[in-house]
């Protein structure tokens, strides 16, 4: 990206002196912090770059604190015995709503570094992502972080590694990579632990993409590991799932916040290619790079074409802005294969799109993008998952829209996605956390003792209970001791109805919303009563309902405004009374109308919020 | 042209108020009537702007003047400006300062018109509100007011105050009644922020709107059959006795404000003194007074303020006032709007006028933020 550096003979370097890991941790375990250890400690950066590269990365990264992109780093570490070693550092995401992106990162890996928190142990987080790496073939070390904290009980958390995971962890290093304790220890462990890479130089070319990004002048970067064979300039290359060709511009490998080109990168390395590739849907995570004119028998395995599974719409809220949020949409698109979107009409809304995530915190993310990177005002509507339609003609639809639900006597039967999610709690809050996992028609499954002072607990639960709050309300019921990480499951038969929301007797398509039959009254009656609290009162009485099938369940009125007068009129103040009139004037164009009632925007989006108490 | 004179102190603060207004450090009122004065002859100079028609003296509370001091100040008034003969001079007084004595200077000082902040009858709602005053000094401050011979007094009194319902409200307009004022202001109490009650809302037991409006029309109905006709949102008159100067404000007048915080209205140009009293005892010093807020109002703004100013009057705005002012039709400006309204049953025509009607005084603003082009 930037001018080039002094370019180290790769070639020189063999294959046996080479590293790929990654480190996986719980949140806030002190990933990011011992990444920036180990590439400060090898020598790359001064302190003073360290921080300009955090500075590089987005804005939302650094203030949610979790890793949204993969960042991936070459240094070079000369080890106790004499030998230089290059390590490919992976970070992978940290968010379950990544996980196929991190496990795709895990399979560019020989091995992974497990951080755990010497004060809190294993979380949920750090059980799922050892299981992944395990279940990769990683070797898995760990490392005991923060034993500077005056919390820190290194030595019960070596315990509990050996206890729950199973791993050796008498010799872990005891750091605090925030204060740079006993890096060097991690560092000789990466040598001495994790395996060098394997394959065969010559062999036909192989590569796991596991990120890619795009650039306005290089087209896409694929980032990918070389299992077997060697690329360069030149190669023929070919996608194997997606059948995408390119003809290979430019090699090369990630220094500290830039791409270094190569000669070549052959079996063991990781790296990028750019081929003047247009599109990252092209790129799929997890796809096979092969050369076209001598092939590899067949791909790697582990593809999948990852789906959204969280939809909602998204509209602009100054209408004629419909053009530019295709345009936001589109460009992050360019980035972001996952990101589905399509236009829709909805009859309160106009002209927007309905977009498909892979979770809810991927939905906040691309909505906080747009709004601040792209200076869009949005009204989103309720996120639902995508329910199976079963028609009376055997016909199955995938339903991502509630407006576009069939008419009832069409449909046979519906189905709903369902997570097994496991919970880590101390066992105080083991009562609260069932009953919120009962109240959102979770299934236990099981719960297993980590130690006497905490379980994980095992439930099935239809994902469209946890898109919304379900973290948040975990978090609060369990004052922030329960941990929590899920997978998807696959789909099961539910009793579901559309909740339609009338206002002044008018249906308003963009609040409806597919709901388990038994909680329809609930949640109708709470759509009302939050309606209520956000539609201002009119010259006239505005009924808003909750119906299902055509029949009311729930009514709540906002009466008409009696009153809209200023008793008195400040003196010879003028100018207040002018300034109090413009703000009556300017609120009402921030309405929708919907009939002949005005709805403000956000009555859109607090319906969200059902679950605040 | 009309004059305001702003006098900021009192005794203490009320809880729901908001005005400019506070307790008079020592000395302080001295300085600031000086101030007052050296305005006076810096605004007042070389003025040509015709007849002086109102006077109004408000506050804080203008009855913490002397007899004397009140004397001075429209000597230096007079001396600057010319007084029409029957201008109206009004001076608001609070139950509890006034005094036989200054209300003798304050005729001598040419005041013929007093509005009294009685605000309620009963004495556990003026507890309520913060007030100096129990209902018997006002019994006692009006029947001093009437032999100190003002023929022409207003009283304030307040609706919707915590605790009130309507019985009381009735039984605080009947008693007032007894006293026979020619003027009755009753404004609807505002939750105002800033103000202590702003803080307190939710426990002040407010009366719910239903109950305000029934407050409202129970008004309306009491003082038309005493006598009394409603001419303003807020104000009841009996016949000749509506406030001229506040008719000034709505009629867009000419006006001129003095002293701190005063809000002007002269040539077309709508501006404010400093609300910062070391700022103005420092202006007053210097001999120069500075305008704050200033803001020429295009003709569409005088438009728009013709329109939701003259609304505010029971008699509304003339067609052919609109025209002479402007020089284009009410209708050909507004149509759409006021045919809106008029289907909606909030606004009225009535002898080429359009007012409000009695729904539309209740949703004044939602009619008047219509008016705004």
């Amino acid at each position: 990206m930037k001018d080039e550096q002094e370019v180290t003979p790769l070639a020189d370097i063999q294959q046996k002196n080479i590293r790929n890991f990654c480190i996986i941790a719980h949140i806030d375990h002190g990933k990011s912090t011992l990444a920036d250890r180990i590439i400060e400690k090898t020598g790359l950066l001064t302190e003073r770059e360290m921080q300009a590269q955090v500075l590089d990365n987005m804005d939302l990264e650094r203030e949610r604190g979790i890793t949204i992109k993969a960042q991936t780093v070459r240094t070079i570490y000369k080890a106790q015995d004499g030998q230089e070693y290059i390590f490919n550092l992976i970070d992978t995401p940290g968010h379950v709503d990544f996980n196929y992106e991190v496990s795709r990162s895990l399979a560019a890996c020989d091995g992974a570094v497990l951080v755990v928190d010497a004060a809190q142990g294993i979380e949920a987080q750090t059980l799922a992502n050892v299981y992944l790496a395990l279940d990769h073939d990683l070797d898995v070390f760990p490392v005991i972080n923060k034993i500077d904290l005056p919390s820190a009980e290194p030595e019960r958390v070596v315990e509990e590694i050996e206890d729950v995971i199973g791993i050796e962890a008498q010799d872990a290093p005891r750091i605090s990579a925030k204060q740079g304790i006993n890096i060097d220890q991690v560092l000789e462990q990466i040598v001495e632990k994790i395996p060098a890479p394997t394959g065969d130089p010559e062999a036909p070319l192989q590569a796991l993409i596991f990120d890619s990004l795009y650039d306005p002048y290089k087209g896409v970067i694929i980032f990918c590991r070389i299992k077997e064979g060697t690329v360069k300039k030149g190669t023929k290359i070919r996608m194997m799932a997606t059948g995408a060709t390119a003809d290979v511009v430019e090699v090369g490998y990630f220094g500290p916040g830039q791409f270094i080109p190569c000669d070549e990168l052959s079996a063991g390395m990781v790296g990028y290619i750019t081929g003047s590739i247009k599109n990252v849907q092209e790129t799929r995570v997890g796809d096979t790079v092969t050369d076209r004119e001598n092939p590899c028998d067949e791909p790697l395995p582990g593809y999948k074409k990852v789906n959204p599974m969280v939809y909602c719409g998204m509209y602009p809220a100054d209408s004629a802005k419909y053009p530019d949020l295709r345009d936001a949409l589109e460009k992050l698109q360019l980035n972001d294969a996952s990101l589905y979107f399509e236009p829709e009409t909805s009859l309160a809304l106009g002209f927007g799109f309905r977009c498909g995530f892979l979770g809810l915190l991927h939905l906040e993310i691309i909505q906080e993008r747009l709004e601040r990177e792209y200076n869009l005002d949005l009204v989103t509507t309720a996120p639902g998952v995508i329910y199976r339609v079963h028609k009376t003609n055997g016909e199955v639809i995938e339903l991502t829209n509630p407006s576009n639900l069939p008419d009832p006597t069409e449909i046979d039967y519906m189905e709903e996605p369902m997570v097994k999610a496991e919970i880590m709690v101390t066992t105080d809050y083991i009562g609260p956390i069932m009953d919120l996992c009962q109240e959102r028609r979770g299934e236990y499954q099981g719960m297993e003792y980590m130690e006497t002072t905490r379980a994980l607990l095992t439930y099935h639960l239809p994902l469209n209970e946890i898109i919304y709050d379900f973290f948040d309300a975990l978090k609060s019921r369990s004052r922030g001791y329960a941990s929590f990480d899920y997978e998807l499951l696959g789909y099961q038969r539910s009793n579901l109805v559309k909740l339609d929301i009338l206002i002044n007797r008018e249906m308003v398509d963009a609040l409806s919303f597919i709901v388990f039959a038994d909680s329809a009254y609930e949640r109708g009656r709470k759509m009302c009563e939050k309606l209520k609290g956000e539609i201002p009162r009119h010259m006239f009485e505005v009924p808003i309902q909750a119906a299902v099938g055509g029949k009311v369940i729930a009514r709540e009125t906002v009466k008409a405004v009696r009153k809209d007068v200023l008793a008195k009129c400040y003196g010879g103040d003028i100018s207040r009374k002018r300034k109090l009139l413009e703000k009556q004037k300017e609120g009402k164009k921030r309405m929708r109308q919907i009939g002949n009632v005005e709805v403000p925007q956000k009555a859109f989006m607090s319906v969200l919020k059902l679950d605040e108490e | 042209m009309e004059l305001y004179i702003h006098i900021p102190f009192c005794v203490r603060k009320c809880l729901y108020c908001d005005f400019l207004s506070f307790p008079c450090m020592a000395g302080e009122k001295t300085d600031y009537l000086e101030a007052l004065h050296q305005e006076i002859l810096c605004c007042g100079r070389g003025r040509e702007d015709g007849l002086v028609t109102s006077v109004f003296v408000g506050g804080g509370t203008p009855s913490l003047l002397t007899g004397d001091e009140m004397e001075r100040l429209f000597g230096t008034l007079r001396q600057q400006f010319v007084f029409a003969e029957d201008a109206e001079i009004t001076m608001e007084a609070n139950p509890g300062t006034l005094t036989e004595e200054n209300l003798g200077g304050y005729r001598r000082a040419g005041i013929n018109r007093l509005s009294i902040g009685c605000q309620s009858v009963h004495d556990e709602e003026l507890e309520k509100l913060g007030r100096i005053h129990r209902f018997a000094d006002f019994c006692e401050s009006f029947s001093l007011a009437r032999k100190a011979g003002f023929t022409n007094i207003n009283v304030d009194l307040m609706a919707a105050l915590p605790g009130q319902d309507l019985s009381s409200w009735e039984d605080c307009l009947n008693r007032i009644l007894d006293f026979a004022p020619e003027h009755i202001s009753a404004y609807s109490l505002i939750i105002e922020e800033g103000t202590p009650y702003y803080e307190q809302e939710d426990i002040l037991q407010l009366p719910d709107e239903d109950t305000e409006r029934r407050m409202y029309e129970r008004t309306r109905e009491i003082l038309r059959k005493n006598g009394y006709e409603q001419y303003e949102i807020s104000n009841y008159a009996r016949p000749g006795y509506a406030c001229r100067h506040n008719i000034g404000y709505w009629d867009q007048t000419p006006y001129l404000g003095l002293g701190l915080g005063a809000s002007s209205y002269m040539d077309e140009i709508r501006f404010k003194n400093t609300s910062d009293m070391k700022d103005y005892l420092c202006q007053a010093k210097a001999g120069v007074f500075r305008r704050e807020e200033e803001e020429i109002l295009t003709l569409k703004n005088r438009m728009e303020e013709c329109m939701f100013l003259g609304l505010r009057m029971t008699k509304g705005v003339g067609f052919a006032e609109f025209q002479e002012k402007f020089g284009v039709s009410m209708m050909s400006v507004y149509g759409k709007t006021i045919e809106h309204f008029v289907r909606e049953k909030l606004l009225t025509i009535r002898e080429n006028r359009v007012c409000l009607t009695e729904k539309g005084m209740d949703l004044a603003n939602t009619v008047m933020a219509e008016f705004l082009l």
